[in-house]
């Protein structure tokens, strides 16, 4: 017999909320967390729970991001489950400790309330910025709303704090669409949050031949984060890469884990595949946008017009494999990313994916899209006109010369 | 490199050191060394206050410098007030 779900609390509540709640049933030690728009709520709900004794989370006030995370890097060093959130010019500040954070192997927890690069200053939603640390060695999860910002941040421990895996993990949450809307959002009783979620356990290493847990203590001294030149540096990165090739199988694990308990799953815990199997034209998009593009994708369906949509909701690991399976048999396919890249055929998305799609041997037409950047509203017709040009290329044949795009671009 | 280093598989992960610190041996990059003029030298010890990497020591009688931390800087030879230390090519 399946078993059914935990009950669970029904909350009004906007997804930097959501992202508080997870952090309290996270049994968070240590955050350190500056506050940034559209992030801020994050903390300041979070500061709440300390303030009124619903945590035992130490906070510690710092002076910026870059402070932000080095508190968290080195609580975690020491053992504590950490937890943080960021956005935008706070995440371009803390950039060197993300790094840090990920080579050194500490398992911190980062919300990315998802707001584009200032310059123009600007302060609304894009993701520009959480892809643009694509290469440093995070784990990454894009949410859809504010129900999988909560359930993707408790995963994200379990995920991030795994035995093989020792990572650090960021979720993203598009800003001002998730961050400060309201929605319905269900959350676990803390009980059963608590049980989900554990304590954190450190990672053993071998060292002259003894084990001893990878934190700082005094009972078994190591150093963490010491001067790897030439001759070490190359193989801690071949560590590293492998360490996310094992957590491949724990984003799936976990994801099926919490589907169990909660009865809610995200696909394979990478995509989240929608009428893609008989489609003649897929939109692969990322975070928000994919709650828009299904509710048109249904609309499209309903009129006869097969059309598909492919949810990415893992970036890091990258599944590549997976996409190349989904999309082997699609004739058309267009990418639309909420990000922004000159000089190159395509946003990360766009190139990520095509080049996934490089080893099949009918590869389809791929297109990019830029759309939604700072803050413009990603609308249903963006993706009807979208879906429109992908299935005239499906019929006729021809594709564009250019195959990047904007949406709603003033020229 | 002539002798052969651990691979990824021998080393533990996170960048934490295996060996204890003074086993690391750091003198390696030295592009000049130093080399005192015994008879000149003094033993007024300046050098040996300067050494910013600890590498002069002093045993009561003679001044030695431990080539694998000193990184051939100068410092020694600049400070010197007999100007007994010479930098030398390596």
């Amino acid at each position: 017999m399946k078993p059914m779900p935990a009950k669970q609390i029904l909350m009004g509540i906007n997804g930097d909320e959501a992202v508080a709640y997870a952090a309290k049933h996270a049994l968070v030690d240590v955050c350190a967390a500056y506050p940034i728009t559209p992030q801020t709520i994050i903390v300041e709900k979070f500061a709440e729970f300390v303030a009124n004794g619903e945590v035992e989370t130490e906070f510690v006030r710092v002076e910026s991001e870059h402070s932000a995370l080095s508190a968290c890097l080195g609580a975690s060093a020491a053992g504590a489950r950490t937890f943080t959130a960021s956005a935008a010019n706070g995440i371009e500040l803390m950039h060197e400790v993300i790094f840090l954070t990920s080579s050194i192997r500490q398992p911190v927890v980062m919300a990315v309330a998802d707001r584009s690069p200032s310059g123009p200053i600007n302060i609304h939603g894009d993701q520009t910025v959480s892809l643009a640390q694509r290469d440093t060695g995070w784990i990454m999860i894009y949410c859809e709303n504010s129900q999988e910002a909560y359930d993707s941040t408790l995963q994200a421990f379990r995920i991030g704090e795994h035995p093989d895996v020792q990572l650090p993990v960021m979720t993203m949450l598009d800003g001002f669409v998730l961050t400060h809307t309201l929605e319905n959002v269900y959350l676990l009783k803390d009980a059963d949050a608590h049980k989900f979620v554990g304590r954190r356990q450190p990672m053993m290493i071998t060292i002259d031949g003894k084990q001893v847990p990878l934190k700082l203590d005094p009972k078994t001294p190591i150093t963490i984060g010491p001067l790897q030149l030439f001759d070490y540096y190359m193989e801690s990165k071949l560590q590293h890469s492998e360490a996310m090739e094992k957590a491949r199988p724990v984003v799936t694990q976990i994801n099926n884990e919490w589907a169990q308990l909660t009865g809610r799953k995200y696909g394979d815990g990478y995509l989240q595949p929608f009428k893609v199997t008989d489609a003649d034209a897929v939109i692969l998009t990322t975070g928000s946008s994919a709650g828009t593009a299904r509710f048109v994708t249904r609309q499209l369906r309903a009129q006869g017009k097969k059309v598909g949509l492919l949810k990415l909701r893992t970036f890091r690991p990258f599944p590549d494999k997976k996409i190349a399976k989904l999309l082997a048999d699609v004739p058309v396919v267009g990418i639309f990313e909420r990000t922004h890249t000159t000089g190159s055929l395509g946003g990360p998305l766009f190139n990520e994916v095509r080049s996934a799609l490089y080893d099949l041997d009918t590869r389809p037409t791929i297109l990019g899209y830029y759309g939604g950047l700072g803050g413009r509203d990603v609308t249903p017709d963006h993706f009807r006109t979208i879906y429109k040009e992908l299935l005239k290329i499906k019929d006729t044949g021809k594709s564009p010369r250019n195959p990047i795009k904007y949406i709603t671009v003033r020229k | 490199m002539t002798q052969k280093l651990p691979g990824s598989k021998d080393i533990p992960p996170a960048g934490v050191t295996w060996k204890s610190a003074t086993e690391y041996k750091t003198g390696d990059w030295r592009s000049k060394r130093p080399v005192r003029d015994d008879e000149k030298c003094t033993r007024c010890l300046i050098c040996w206050i300067f050494c910013p990497d600890a590498a002069i020591s002093w045993d009561g009688k003679n001044i030695q410098f431990d080539m694998n931390y000193c990184k051939g800087c100068g410092i020694c030879a600049e400070e010197c007030p007999v100007k007994c230390i010479d930098m030398e090519d390596e």
